[in-house]
């Protein structure tokens, strides 16, 4: 196996906008172009941009959630589009994904355990009481008790959510787990809390994480390599210090020159 | 110095059950040309402060204790009208979500030149000149005055709210949260016009967040609340560099800083709650 667990070569994604008096015209916007990256087994690749640069198309299209309109992803070595549907769903189970708003994210109808225990349903792993049994063990690594299993979505904060959510997608022991801004709705203790879960999961699973954020301090603690995203072009990419030590691109430095805090020193 | 706003022992609790205390015994003050920023994690009681100041707590909720002097005057005291001529007049609100804060059918002209038709009863070609030149203020060409919020980006609305709220040249301005909603580099827009505009009108600013990289770069004076109460206030220099309690040091401990040096360490609630809390 190559070091580079996934990689993307070209990727292209447009939408189709109406445009023009009426609506009559159509414009075509790429959110993405010709972007390619590369992520390392065991690593964290960020990518960074600001709203409407494209980093969450390319979350989507990583995974295959959304058909792409040119390029292809790669996954340990295999194109992703051209496995038939029932081979890419099997292959799923090792792609995850935690999402943004953990208000949004999960079924307000469905008890926490079964949400965590769903994906082993469907993968078909285990019978029921060894799913029940790796549920309960995933989400009280997380840090909720088997008492939450009985409990809705509802009766939880923000970060508790967020935590289910990352139960839900890490359930399945995944190889690779995009994290659409995992932290970006929460408050900045939690924040730190959910960032030092994630590398502690990382190092014992052995994850690759792509991380979606607009968040440069927050990519700063938590990944390797980064991207930098401008309207649907990977503009810089690079090791972490290299990119914030030494910006190549104009863009890039304007990004780091917005960060807030830097005209005093927070202790 | 003269105090624009002085809150004193403000206590706010639900109205079915005046035990359980939302804001307790908060009290701090702002002087004109000063920004004061109220820092703390959702939950606070940080927005319930800066709402009751302008007089807009929900009926669910009341204020059980405390004053809020405006120019030394009891702002409860005041009628329903007379709270009506601060509000937009003397203390302008700049509110987090600049998607929902803009009525989506009245043009963004409109809007901006509501409150000064309102209070102080500018019409026709003086209207609109005073709106264009709101516009250039806050850096939006004046030919967008006929523009509809949905056709303008996200640091745009939030021009537009704050254009709105210093349309009548207030003494003072409430921001909650302006730029939680904004990319970094539009947030750093946003903040450094609200600063000019601050000093240029000679403002006190009362700014509500949670990001202390915001407060490290616009703040005078730091307010930290906890669960309901100011734990540490002063000057911003001290709070970030030598925070006192141990609940502004455990807050500062998790903020990731821009080098990437320093370790997260998330708030341990425990030890907190532990710890004799220094009054």
């Amino acid at each position: 196996m190559s070091e580079f667990i996934l990689k993307a070569r070209d990727l292209n994604k447009f939408y189709t906008q109406r445009s023009g008096r009426f609506g009559f015209g159509t414009t075509q916007v790429k959110a993405l172009d010709n972007v390619s990256l590369e992520l390392r087994h065991a690593s964290t690749l960020a990518v960074v941009g600001e709203s409407g640069s494209g980093k969450s198309t390319l979350a989507r299209c990583l995974l295959q959630l959304q058909p792409l309109d040119g390029g292809s992803v790669f996954f340990q070595g295999r194109d992703l589009a051209d496995l038939p549907a029932s081979e890419l769903r099997r292959q799923r189970r090792h792609l995850q994904m935690i999402f943004q708003d953990p208000f949004a994210s999960l079924n307000p109808r469905m008890k926490v355990g079964d949400i965590v225990e769903e994906g082993l349903l469907i993968h078909g792993l285990g019978n029921k009481d060894e799913r029940f049994e790796k549920a309960l063990k995933m989400l009280k690594r997380v840090g909720l008790a088997e008492s939450d299993m009985n409990k809705y979505p509802h009766e939880f904060s923000g970060g508790q959510r967020q935590r289910i959510g990352i139960a839900r997608a890490l359930v399945l022991e995944p190889i690779v787990v995009v994290c659409d801004e995992p932290v970006s709705a929460l408050d900045v203790s939690i924040q730190a809390q959910i960032l030092l879960l994630l590398k502690e999961l990382q190092r014992e699973m052995s994850l690759s994480y792509v991380f979606i954020s607009h968040d440069l301090r927050v990519v700063r603690h938590i990944a390797d390599e980064i991207a930098v995203m401008h309207q649907g072009k990977i503009v810089e990419t690079g090791s972490i210090q290299a990119v914030y030590e030494s910006p190549k691109q104009q863009y890039t430095q304007n990004l780091l020159k917005a960060i807030p805090g830097q005209k005093r020193h927070v202790a | 110095m003269a105090e624009l706003l002085k809150i004193e022992e403000l206590t706010i609790c639900p109205a079915n059950s005046t035990s359980r205390m939302l804001v307790s015994n908060v009290s701090f003050s702002i002087e004109p040309g000063k920004t004061t920023c109220v820092v703390g994690e959702s939950g606070s009681g940080k927005s319930l402060t800066a709402l009751s100041v302008m007089g807009l707590l929900s009926k669910q909720l009341v204020r059980t204790n405390g004053r809020v002097l405006f120019q030394g005057k009891d702002l409860a005291d005041l009628s329903a009208e007379e709270m009506r001529k601060v509000r937009g007049r003397q203390i302008g609100m700049i509110f987090q979500e600049p998607m929902t804060s803009l009525n989506p059918v009245l043009t963004i002209g409109f809007q901006i030149g509501e409150p000064l038709t309102v209070h102080l009863g500018l019409k026709g070609d003086a209207l609109k000149a005073k709106v264009a030149a709101l516009l250039e203020q806050v850096g939006i060409p004046a030919h967008r005055a006929n523009s509809y919020p949905d056709e303008l980006s996200g640091g745009q609305r939030q021009r537009v709210m704050i254009a709105m709220s210093i349309a009548c040249e207030p003494l003072m301005l409430i921001a909650d949260e302006p730029t939680t909603a904004l990319d970094v580099t539009v947030q750093a827009q946003i903040l450094s016009l609200l600063d000019n505009l601050k000093t240029s009108m000679n403002m006190g600013m009362l700014l509500i967040t949670h990001d202390f990289g915001v407060v490290a770069d616009v703040a005078d004076d730091v307010v930290v609340m906890f669960r309901g109460e100011v734990v540490e206030a002063g000057p911003v220099s001290q709070v970030l560099s030598k925070p006192k309690h141990p609940y502004t040091k455990a807050l500062l401990d998790c903020v990731p800083d821009a080098e990437g040096k320093k370790p997260l360490k998330p708030i341990d609630y425990a030890w907190l709650n532990n710890e004799q809390v220094p009054a």
